[in-house]
């Protein structure tokens, strides 16, 4: 048998409710496998009826972005108001803008 | 403003059906159904009213005692996970109990114990906790201690895989609610059985120790397992007028899905004989095990505490 851990490993999890287009982090969890994380977050995160899909992933395996690195990444496009496409007249029938 | 509320059937499978509804509060569930919505509740023609409630007092009191021992587990499970697992499955099972003991009382309100006329307590309540444990029509394998994880898995796996074989058949009721009941029950025994089949095999590949205690646990539970398929009078009655399952008609079903999961894990049917019952009557007849009582008398005490009490 191989080596025991005693603390199963972290997963980050993701619902998509029926009223939405894309997957939300709503938390995380502890389970011993892929499998039992789907489940898990099943039981925790949509027992008030949120969701119609569930994503699951190891914590270990998001790569994120430093705090460290927040100027050089964010701070350059704070000031690009251009990048905004508000300087168009959106006319009434487009929806969702 | 035009009222712009698009609420298209397909909302759980289209990703846009909801992008035009305007109360959108994501975090908290909405749209909660009723599983009683359309359905005729009278009394199929032919139906014995005090037999048909009798059968709803089986089924109900199955998962109403099942449910309330699942319940102590709350803050005791061996993790947060599991704690709210188990909660989730003790609430299918309250939900069930509550649908079927008011059905139980509609079929026969001779039924529900008589308080006083002032007490706004309503039928089912009544049916839960103002009976005796000679009054609860459950199976015996429902209502004995939890024991440990394992073997609470175990009872789970026994019974969702029983309950599941039993409402798949009882959906095509000739009783429009517990055809309703069945239909929402097959979905929630699913999961049950589906998450106790996967730890069970979890468990019995796991380590020394929790093979050893699955093991223990599925040996302590086996003697009240052949019950479950016995066929009580009630039950061959309610199965002959069509509204209801006789048990011993699901043995084979229960019992292949049963040997898969059996497999799965490679552990044995235990060799246990059945419990006896007092007389040849056990819990179908009224006639318990110890450990309902003080079950009961946990779950009732507030509620017998305040007969006019409204929750």
């Amino acid at each position: 048998m191989s080596e025991i851990k005693a603390e199963w490993p972290l997963y980050e999890v993701f619902v998509r409710g029926k009223r939405g287009l894309n997957h939300v982090h709503v938390g995380s969890l502890h389970a011993a496998d892929d499998q039992m994380a789907l489940r898990h977050a099943r039981d925790v995160y949509t027992r008030r009826n949120e969701g119609v899909s569930i994503w699951v992933v190891r914590s270990t395996d998001i790569t994120a972005s430093s705090p460290d690195e927040k100027d050089p990444m964010f701070a350059p496009s704070g000031d690009k108001v251009y990048r905004h496409p508000t300087f168009y007249d959106i006319p009434d029938n487009v929806p969702h803008m | 403003m035009t009222d712009i509320h698009t609420h298209a059937e397909d909302a759980h499978d289209n990703a846009y059906a909801g992008l035009l509804v305007n109360d959108a509060h994501w975090a908290f569930g909405t749209s909660f159904e009723d599983p009683l919505a359309g359905v005729d509740t009278t009394i199929p023609e032919g139906v014995d009213g005090a037999a048909l409630a009798a059968y709803c007092l089986m089924l109900g009191d199955d998962a109403l005692v099942l449910s309330q021992r699942l319940t102590e587990w709350c803050s005791r499970a061996p993790d947060l996970e599991e704690d709210i697992a188990l909660a989730n499955i003790a609430l299918d099972l309250l939900g069930q109990a509550r649908l079927l003991l008011a059905r139980a009382a509609a079929a026969d309100p001779a039924v529900v114990p008589a308080l006083d006329a002032a007490s706004p307590v309503p039928d089912e309540d009544r049916l839960a906790f103002f009976r005796d444990d000679m009054g609860f029509r459950n199976v015996r394998l429902a209502e004995i201690p939890n024991g440990d994880f394992a073997q609470t898995i175990a009872r789970i796996l026994l019974f969702s895989t029983w309950r599941l074989a039993l409402f798949e058949r009882l959906r095509s009721s000739r009783d429009g609610v517990l055809a309703a009941v069945a239909a929402k029950g097959v979905k929630e025994m699913a999961y049950h059985r589906d998450f106790a089949g996967r730890w069970f095999v979890t468990l019995a590949r796991g380590t020394e120790e929790s093979r050893r205690r699955l093991v223990d646990g599925l040996d302590a539970i086996w003697p009240l397992w052949s019950e479950c398929f016995e066929t009580h009078d009630v039950e061959r009655a309610v199965a002959g007028a069509g509204v209801g399952v006789d048990p011993a008609d699901v043995n084979a079903d229960v019992e292949a899905v049963l040997g898969q999961v059996l497999a799965t894990a490679s552990i044995e049917r235990p060799e246990r004989g059945a419990l006896a019952g007092v007389q040849g009557r056990k819990g179908r007849d009224g006639r318990h095990t110890e450990a309902l009582s003080p079950m009961l008398a946990e779950m009732q005490v507030i509620a017998r505490a305040h007969p006019e009490g409204l929750w």
